[in-house]
């Protein structure tokens, strides 16, 4: 290379990197902005928005003091949990039986489910609070954990079905020669063989039930059982004048979820670039 | 991928709850005898799934449907019939008939900067660069925070006199405290965090799809002697065509319903100017209680996500796969 081609190559790159980190800073400055801002009160926060906070004031400490933060976490992790194992476990029986038995109605039934990824969640958002009203499931964490599973199924069924028929058919026949039932193929050799896969789904899953809103906004009325998303929100509108301390608290729901990125950002990315790619 | 081509040919001999028929679609699975029957396999795997799906998703929709021919409260059964009036009561509506036309401008500017943007982002972290997997990591971060989060937080970011906001705001001659509050500008501040949060996601989609493209493609085209704009614009674009369609398909469908962001951010308002489809079957469902009305409003909801998606997928994704959505291929 020629030294025009090395300084052109180095200017070229500069450049990416200034692009790069001028959007970074969109991003990032939002939330740094946050972070510090949840240790100022709102005197700094107007004097002094991006700076070091002088002195630091305990917003963060009062809020973990406080039962109610922990409480809306434990009721997300909850939520979140009961969901995906609900919605992973019966796709998964459903994915098996879709790729891997040929039966009448089987094309209609996937074609239904398929549909389903589809149905906006709000369109079902009214009938399905009448009808939780109905069962008596209002104020019931199975009022969210069972429609999230329900709504969850499609992508789910999608994605492990996929999966399921890149295992080969010599697989199961060994298993049933072996002397495995459907049954014992599907728990002891597909489900342990389809790990990668499963761990995608639950990883979408937890995410998807970890941000809803409006589901748990409409079933619980009662504050012991909101879930972090509507925490926020009812905190912001019961602190809308101390900006400072609702800082804080929007910091600390963030850091569950952007702690579970930095562990599961394979599996997000994964699951998401392919179950949505041609 | 053996057994799915069976399909065909055993669909005729084949009852699916009929354990012991012997059909020439149950020949194979004759070795599993005296096993659980082939029926009793069916049933037992496929009951869970079905039954929270028909009573938790179809149901409701259906219930949907026909509440939305009755004036109802939402208490005891809908006993008013009005047929089609909610319906063009909806269409009467300046609110109703404004979220249709807001839905639009979002999509057009979803359409013409927010996917364009992470396109061009994309092709970027497609070059060699230092640290372009700690970039990707920061541009995608914002997708894992719950719309609620992000809306909030920029409600700060906004507030007067508190926010960072403020600055900006300055800069650019407006009045931080009023970007959510001016019905002149409040749309594209949506707009605007709404893209914060989703570009990385369509950036990280189209990465993806970059990424599958064979490099020796565009590197024949410029050593034929094409531009690497020209490389970029007859090459690489049009083999990202399934994904960028893909794309368009989800920012729609993502607009139908787009609400906790809304929700929080300005609650509709001022006077209506940020309401969206699912903001007003919101208010007119759970605050006044005009659930017939309501369920009008969420049936035009399915409507055009159902509409445009079958439309979508005869005219724009067929010839991409089968059937893009129900046929994923071997992303992994």
């Amino acid at each position: 290379m020629t030294a025009t081609a090395v300084r052109a190559q180095r200017t070229r790159s500069l450049v990416l990197h200034l692009i790069c980190i001028a959007v970074g800073a969109l991003i990032v400055v939002p939330v740094w902005f946050g972070v510090l801002g949840g240790f100022k009160d709102n005197g700094q926060l107007s004097s002094n928005p991006l700076g070091w906070p002088d002195p630091w004031v305990p917003n963060y400490l009062d809020i973990l003091g406080n039962g109610v933060f922990w409480r809306q976490l434990g009721n997300s992790v909850l939520i979140a949990v009961s969901s995906t194992l609900i919605v992973v476990g019966s796709a998964a029986m459903a994915a098996f039986v879709f790729a891997r038995y040929a039966f009448r109605g089987r094309e209609f039934l996937v074609t239904l489910f398929a549909i389903g990824l589809m149905f906006p969640f709000a369109v079902a958002i009214l009938p399905l609070f009448v009808l939780l009203r109905g069962m008596g499931l209002l104020d019931n964490p199975l009022g969210v954990i069972l429609p999230q599973a329900a709504f969850g199924l499609p992508i789910t069924i999608i994605i492990l079905r996929q999966f399921f028929r890149t295992i080969p058919a010599e697989v199961e026949e060994a298993a049933v020669l072996d002397g495995c039932g459907s049954f014992g193929f599907f728990w002891r050799v597909l489900l342990p063989m389809a790990r990668p896969a499963l761990a995608t789904v639950s990883v979408l899953a937890i995410v998807t039930s970890w941000n809803n809103f409006m589901l748990p906004l409409v079933v619980f009325s009662d504050q012991s059982w909101w879930t972090l998303p509507v925490g926020v929100q009812a905190f912001q509108g019961q602190y809308a004048d101390d900006t400072a301390r609702v800082l804080a608290y929007v910091v600390l729901s963030m850091l569950p979820a952007l702690g579970f990125y930095a562990v599961a950002e394979r599996q997000l990315i994964g699951g998401l670039t392919g179950s949505v790619k041609g | 991928m053996t057994r799915p081509s069976t399909v065909s040919d055993t669909r005729r001999g084949d009852t699916a709850t009929d354990p012991p028929a012997p059909g020439p679609g149950t020949a194979r699975k004759r070795g599993r005898q005296p096993r659980p029957g082939r029926g009793t396999v069916l049933a037992v795997f496929l009951a869970p799934a079905l039954t929270l799906f028909l009573l938790l998703v179809v149901a409701p929709i259906l219930v949907a449907a026909y509440a939305s021919l009755y004036k109802w409260n939402g208490f005891g059964l809908p006993e008013n019939f009005v047929g089609l009036d909610n319906y063009t009561r909806a269409f009467a509506d300046p609110t109703f008939r404004g979220d249709l036309w807001r839905g639009l401008v979002l999509v057009v500017l979803s359409l013409a900067v927010q996917l364009p943007a992470a396109l061009a982002l994309a092709m970027l972290l497609n070059q060699p660069l230092r640290g372009r997997a700690f970039y990707r990591l920061i541009f995608f971060a914002p997708y894992v925070l719950s719309e609620v989060t992000t809306a909030v937080l920029f409600t700060l970011v906004f507030s007067p006199n508190r926010g960072l906001g403020e600055g900006v705001a300055q800069w650019l001659g407006a009045d931080a405290g009023t970007v959510f509050a001016d019905p002149d500008t409040v749309l594209f501040a949506v707009f605007l965090v709404v893209s914060w949060k989703y570009f990385g996601l369509y950036m990280m989609l189209f990465l993806a799809a970059r990424q599958g493209i064979p490099k020796e493609l565009s590197e024949a085209a410029v050593t034929d002697g094409a531009t690497a704009w020209q490389a970029f614009r007859h090459v690489t674009l049009p083999l990202l065509g399934p994904t960028i369609r893909i794309s368009v398909f989800l920012s729609v469908i993502g607009t139908i319903q787009l609400f906790d962001m809304v929700w929080v951010l300005t609650g509709g308002g001022p006077i209506h100017t940020s309401e969206t489809l699912a903001v007003t079957m919101y208010q007119y469902g759970f605050r006044r209680f005009e659930v017939g009305y309501a369920s009008a409003i969420s049936m035009v909801m399915f409507l055009l996500s159902l509409v445009f998606a079958l439309f979508y997928q005869r005219i724009v994704l067929r010839r991409d796969t089968a059937g893009a959505i129900t046929n994923q291929g071997g992303q992994r």
